[in-house]
């Protein structure tokens, strides 16, 4: 044991080990309420590490060519030792970040996360949800089969669709004139260095914002308000380390569970984690019938496709960009947009639950319109649910404002 | 607000409908029956394979001694497997050139590695039964899964020659096959046959399968068993806290 301590104060003297395991887990007090859905913060931190690891060993045997990327993935998963099983915890792992961090977004919005002082993590947090849907998107592409390659024809198209510079970005972008060997290869530079670099980079950031600000809770109440007199920790926090260490291993256990039925027993999910189509090497002389993203892209392609006019004088393809990248961008303004006194839906009154729920219907309805051809009822109900998705945050300040909440209590409720 | 109701009805309706990638003909599919752990369905399908696919189709993902996952050994690889004196180590390519098969059927015959993978059993199974002779394509064969198919029916010996028979009525345009003449093999060994085949595709989809579901059940007692004491750990832990 003294051998150990002494290591440890030798560590000390030159690097701050002790005080960092205690500022970030054996002393960062967080409240005692967490439920079910705060495991998703820890588990997206799960399936990074996984991605990154399956990534590296992937990386080894993929060939980033536009002649051979589809046989060396095929090769991947036949002829390299257990390639298979790293390339289906791949694949698998960018559907389940995307679940994993779709719920860890509605947590911070049912409990008003992102209100303050929690506004910059929420910020970061945005940030880090960006650089996944680029890196989903740059991942999508290396197999190169039918969907990688016209699913990218549809993004890259829209950066066309930009006035003025919009043909020269989108050349830029690809350093060709089309989707070529040279897309892919930039492409497969972004995927494994650039976007993991800067993902791992904000992460590292959003755990010190979260750190310095201290967890939010299911109540929506600062436990750092109600501290030990003597000690000058919060009445209502516990350690991280053990508790929450010990608590997050059943959440992982849970989720390995979901994970791995998937990837041994259901690896393409019936189409959704990996489309059929992608199973065809990519043509470009032949578009497909129909043309769908992986279902995480889902609503935010069928809001591209909702806008059939040109109106206000922007042309409809343009219109479909702007929605697109409103979608995702308004999320940021979150923080200002919600006037309530209150954080947590517990005490929020009947509007904000309407307007969740409406949120989330539609969010649903359109993810579920983008896996489809469009017809007219089709591009009817997702310019519906395109309203409704937008009436969500712009109304906010008016329904959050206006709302009958409840008084929020002055300690953590006992369930 | 009829409007609305009707809107309604007709979006739950397709959502009970629910289907995310609809073959290109609305004929419906034929159930191919697939069991990759019969070996010897898988055996009789992949020299089937051999036999009447691989001239024009490649495998090229595929490497011949794989087969051993389906109980051949070497010798038996080489023997009912290998037919143009390559190695049992090599992957299963197409005799034909790509510029051949443009010629001839105008398009290069696409690689079946993931064929199964791709267009799914069913549709296989429903597509090589599916022939029938017309005369106004350029094979003299049509297809009544995948409307003028550029591959003519190389089965047509075993299966005989099918006739389309159209049939309309008030529900619209109902289009069946019967067998005109007969082939070398009674409908119930030709569907046989091509099940097996099928069965033998799905397999080259992904030769991993079996052993995938059988690592899968592992690794979920494993992690059953980890549930349980991830949960006793948590609630020792969590005792003291109230």
């Amino acid at each position: 044991m003294s051998i150990y301590n002494s290591m440890i104060a030798w560590i000390d003297k030159r690097f701050p080990l002790t005080s960092n395991w205690k500022a970030h887990l054996s002393e960062y007090y967080a409240p005692k309420n967490f439920n079910f859905w705060y495991y998703f913060g820890s588990l997206a931190l799960l399936v990074l590490v996984n991605q990154i690891i399956t990534g590296i060993f992937l990386t080894m045997n993929y060939k980033p060519d536009a002649s051979l990327a589809f046989s060396s993935v095929e090769y991947i998963m036949r002829d390299v030792e257990y390639g298979w099983l790293i390339r289906y915890m791949h694949s698998t792992g960018a559907s389940m970040f995307f679940i994993v961090v779709y719920l860890h977004m509605f947590r911070g919005m049912m409990y008003g996360s992102y209100r303050k002082p929690r506004e910059l993590l929420w910020l970061v947090g945005m940030g880090i949800f960006f650089i996944l849907m680029s890196l989903a998107f740059t991942g999508y592409i290396l197999p190169w089969g039918q969907m990688s390659y016209w699913g990218a024809q549809v993004i890259v198209s829209m950066f066309g669709a930009i006035p003025v510079i919009g043909e020269t970005l989108q050349q830029w972008l690809l350093g060709d004139f089309t989707l070529s060997d040279a897309a892919l290869n930039r492409f497969f530079a972004y995927h494994v260095v650039t976007l993991p670099g800067l993902l791992i980079v904000l992460v590292f950031v959003h755990i010190l914002a979260l750190h310095e600000t201290g967890s939010n809770n299911p109540d929506g109440i600062e436990i750092k308000a109600n501290k030990n007199p003597k000690t000058g920790i919060p009445v209502d926090g516990i350690p991280f380390h053990p508790y929450y260490s010990v608590k997050d291993i059943v959440g992982v256990v849970v989720f390995l569970i979901v994970f791995c039925g998937i990837i041994f027993f259901a690896p393409e999910m019936g189409g959704y984690f990996l489309e059929y189509n992608n199973f065809v090497p990519a043509n470009t002389l032949q578009t497909p019938d129909h043309i769908a993203p992986v279902w995480y892209f889902t609503p935010y392609y069928s809001m591209l496709r909702a806008v059939t006019v040109n109106f206000l004088g922007i042309d409809a393809k343009l219109w479909g960009v702007i929605l697109m990248a409103g979608s995702v961008v308004i999320f940021c303004f979150l923080p200002w947009l919600d006037r309530s006194p209150v954080k947590s839906i517990r005490y929020k009154g009947p509007y904000f639950k309407t307007a969740l729920t409406l949120f989330v219907i539609s969010f649903f309805v359109l993810g579920w319109l983008g896996t489809k051809s469009p017809t007219p009822m089709y591009t009817l109900l997702a310019q519906i649910f395109t309203v409704v998705y937008f009436a969500f945050f712009i109304l906010m300040p008016w329904y959050s404002k206006i709302d009958k909440v409840k008084p929020e209590p002055k300690r953590l409720v006992k369930e | 607000m009829k409007k609305i109701t009707i809107t309604s009805f007709i979006f739950i309706f397709c959502l009970a409908s629910f289907e995310l990638f609809a073959a290109e003909s609305s004929i419906p599919l034929d159930k191919a029956p697939v069991d990759i752990k019969d070996n010897a369905s898988l055996q009789r399908g992949a020299e089937s394979f051999v036999n009447y696919c691989l001239t024009c189709h490649g495998a090229n993902f595929m490497r011949y001694n794989r087969h051993r996952d389906i109980g051949f050994t070497n010798e038996q690889i080489l023997d009912k497997l290998v037919h143009t004196g390559q190695k049992v180590g090599d992957l299963m390519q197409s005799a034909m050139r790509k510029k051949e098969g443009e010629e001839w059927f105008g398009v290069v015959p696409p690689d079946l590695s993931v064929i199964a993978r791709s267009r799914g059993a069913d549709w296989l199974y429903s597509y090589l039964r599916a022939f029938y002779r017309d005369e106004s394509t350029a094979t003299g064969w049509n297809n009544l899964v995948f409307d003028r198919a550029a591959m003519p029916h190389v089965l047509y010996q075993l299966q005989g020659e099918q006739k389309l028979i159209v049939k309309t009525s008030d529900k619209g345009e109902q289009k069946t096959l019967s067998l005109d003449k007969p082939g070398k093999l009674t409908t119930a060994e030709f569907d046989k046959f091509v099940g097996d085949l099928v069965n033998y595709l799905v397999y080259l989809g992904e030769p991993h399968a079996n052993s995938r579901i059988d690592l899968g059940i592992k690794v979920m007692i494993f992690l059953l068993v980890m549930l349980i004491l991830a949960y006793a750990l948590k609630r020792e832990y969590w005792r003291d806290i109230h």
